[in-house]
């Protein structure tokens, strides 16, 4: 079993900045994508590959790592960065994003061969389904790797999703855990406008699943979620991660209208300077 | 006279379920996923052998797609079968990103194909399966003729691909006239009546349809070539080359319709080689209904009687241009 020793939050913390100077670097470079979600997501993605992950940059295909699905594929680019500086590959090939011939595809595509990527995705509430199939293939095989799944909170409002998760409770799947990215927005606006989600908890309570809620920019508190959820035997986990859209660019937090836009070169200068670099 | 006798009525899916089985005892990675239909689709027998290789996914076909695409990346071989309506047509999205796009090798098994299918009517009688996943990148598409060839298809789709497959069979006992020693290769299709007159080509139950309406044109004096078109992607375009070429006039005879079918595969290739006159028998853009299954294929002209008259017709206008 994994032994959990939690990294550094400090650490944790400097590591975050650089993947968000570089999310909004390579989105400013590819003038298209989504900024929002993308840095909403950081903390979480720092939290999974620099402290909670089995995983080995150097050899991907290791049968053994534990699986990140990317339900929500239009966030790639704090993927691609959380990877990159993992070491996956080198960060400079951040600038290729969304560019003709790039592996690094606007939406994760295992074809273009970037390593370290486990499915191709983007079509919404699709990432959960692989998930099980995922975590029921380990359970068979006696192996101990988790399956972590990143949705987004307006991606619940898929059907499917909840047909994954009749599925994840009656197979038993503790070593899945997914992860909702509740920061409340979506491009029509707020989630509770556009169609309501609350109670929320509640819901995934009631189709059998370990809900835990943490603060998504909190690395404490995501951790000790990541945590409780590995210790849930035979229960599927999910992680209800309060996020702010946009965190770390105060101008652009909470404002839906980044969902899918990204910086002017004169705003993406600004906002770079909003994370110095850190003293190593 | 040809040599073809049926060995007895058979459900092809019955011929689904034996090499699922059969796959099953060879390969204990071989995995099988149930949406609720399990005997009705064939897969019984596997569920009953490997009760632990079998998951129950109730009736959720767009998670059991996802599942499967997540149990092939995990290196297992799962195999899904449903009504092909909802195979292929529910779960489309699905098929198309989490399986054919990430190119995993998952096998759709796509029950009641056609209007065979007879009295649940249009709602359960898959028409357009083969068009919706002949149109996905990476995806092969196959269509056995009887029991025998689609038990033998089963085994090649598990056992051969490596990437997605959809396997389309029927649900009612159909005449079983081949042989495995005809064997089955994915791609190649299978001439069973030799002729230069004209070509039949055929796919899934309008095979059986075929040799017969052959033999009815023999009776003028009309020889006539039937290919067994089993394999809708890659389709086989040196045979249609070839039968275009030398025979002039080629028939296609499916259980779907004809746009975006077996009719349409083949004359995208006769189109941009050889082309010649064709004559599509078929479903023509319209939905089935309840009914008995022989009186629904005499409604909707799909028997050897109603592919006697396209080929004569074909035929006729043929030679009156010699």
């Amino acid at each position: 079993m994994q032994t959990w020793q939690f990294a550094d939050p400090v650490r944790l913390e400097e590591i975050a900045a650089r993947i968000r100077k570089s999310v909004i670097a390579s989105l400013t470079e590819s003038k298209s994508g989504h900024l929002g979600g993308s840095l909403g997501l950081t903390d979480i993605f720092t939290a999974l590959y620099f402290s909670a992950l089995n995983h080995d940059p150097h050899n991907p295909g290791w049968p053994g790592r534990d699986r990140v699905i990317l339900s929500i594929g239009h966030v790639a680019p704090v993927l691609y960065a959380t990877l990159a500086h993992a070491g996956y590959f080198p960060v400079e090939e951040l600038n290729t994003l969304r560019k003709l011939g790039t592996r690094l595809q606007g939406h994760p595509g295992r074809d273009h061969g970037l390593p370290g990527i486990e499915l191709s995705a983007g079509s919404l509430g699709q990432g959960l389904s692989v998930a099980v199939g995922m975590a029921l293939a380990a359970k068979m095989d006696h192996d101990i790797h988790r399956i972590y799944c990143v949705n987004g909170d307006g991606e619940l409002q898929e059907g499917s999703i909840w047909e994954a998760a009749m599925a994840g409770a009656h197979h038993n799947l503790g070593n899945l855990t997914a992860i909702i990215d509740r920061n409340g927005l979506q491009i029509d606006g707020p989630t509770e406008k556009v169609m309501h989600l609350e109670p929320l908890a509640d819901k995934w309570k009631s189709f059998g699943w370990n809900v835990l809620e943490c603060n998504g920019h909190d690395f404490i508190s995501i951790l000790n979620a990541f945590r409780n959820a590995s210790d849930s035997a035979g229960v599927p986990s999910v992680i209800i991660a309060k996020t702010i859209m946009g965190k770390g660019v105060p101008s652009i937090e909470n404002d839906y209208r980044w969902h899918g836009k990204v910086p002017t070169i004169d705003q993406s200068s600004e906002f770079q300077q909003l994370f110095p670099e850190s003293k190593q | 006279m040809n040599n073809f006798i049926n060995k007895g009525n058979k459900a092809t899916k019955t011929g689904f379920g034996e090499g699922l089985l059969e796959a099953g005892l060879r390969n204990t990675q071989v995995v099988c996923l149930g949406a609720d239909i399990t005997t009705s689709v064939g897969c019984n027998l596997f569920a009953d052998a490997f009760p632990d290789r079998f998951i129950s996914l109730g009736i959720a076909e767009q998670n059991c797609i996802g599942v499967a695409a997540g149990l092939a990346l995990s290196g297992k071989i799962p195999v899904f079968a449903t009504y092909g309506v909802f195979a292929a047509l529910r779960a489309a999205d699905q098929i198309r990103i989490s399986v054919c796009y990430n190119n995993v090798h998952v096998v759709i098994g796509g029950a009641h194909a056609g209007v065979s299918v007879g009295p649940d009517g249009a709602t359960h009688q898959a028409l357009e399966d083969l068009g919706m996943m002949r149109v996905l990148p990476n995806m092969t598409v196959l269509s056995p003729c009887d029991a025998t060839q689609t038990r033998l298809a089963t085994l090649a789709a598990i056992e051969q691909c490596t990437g997605p497959v959809y396997l389309r069979f029927g649900r009612e006992a159909m005449p079983d006239f081949t042989s495995d020693s005809m064997g089955f290769q994915i791609g190649k299709s299978q001439l069973l009546l030799p002729g230069n007159d004209l070509t039949i080509m055929a796919t899934g139950h309008m095979v059986w349809e075929a040799i017969q309406a052959a033999e009815i044109l023999g009776f003028s004096g009309i020889r006539s070539r039937v290919i067994n078109m089993h394999t809708i992607k890659p389709i086989d375009k040196e045979a249609i080359i070839g039968a275009a070429h030398e025979t002039k006039v080629i028939v296609t005879a499916e259980e779907h319709q004809v746009n975006t079918g077996l009719g349409s595969a083949v004359a995208e290739v006769v189109v941009q080689n050889y082309p010649v006159p064709m004559a599509f028998i078929g479903m023509h853009d319209h939905f089935g209904e309840s009914g008995d299954p022989h009186q629904l294929m005499e409604k909707f002209g799909l028997t050897a009687r109603d592919i006697v008259a396209a080929a004569q017709k074909l035929f006729g206008d043929k030679v009156s241009e010699l």
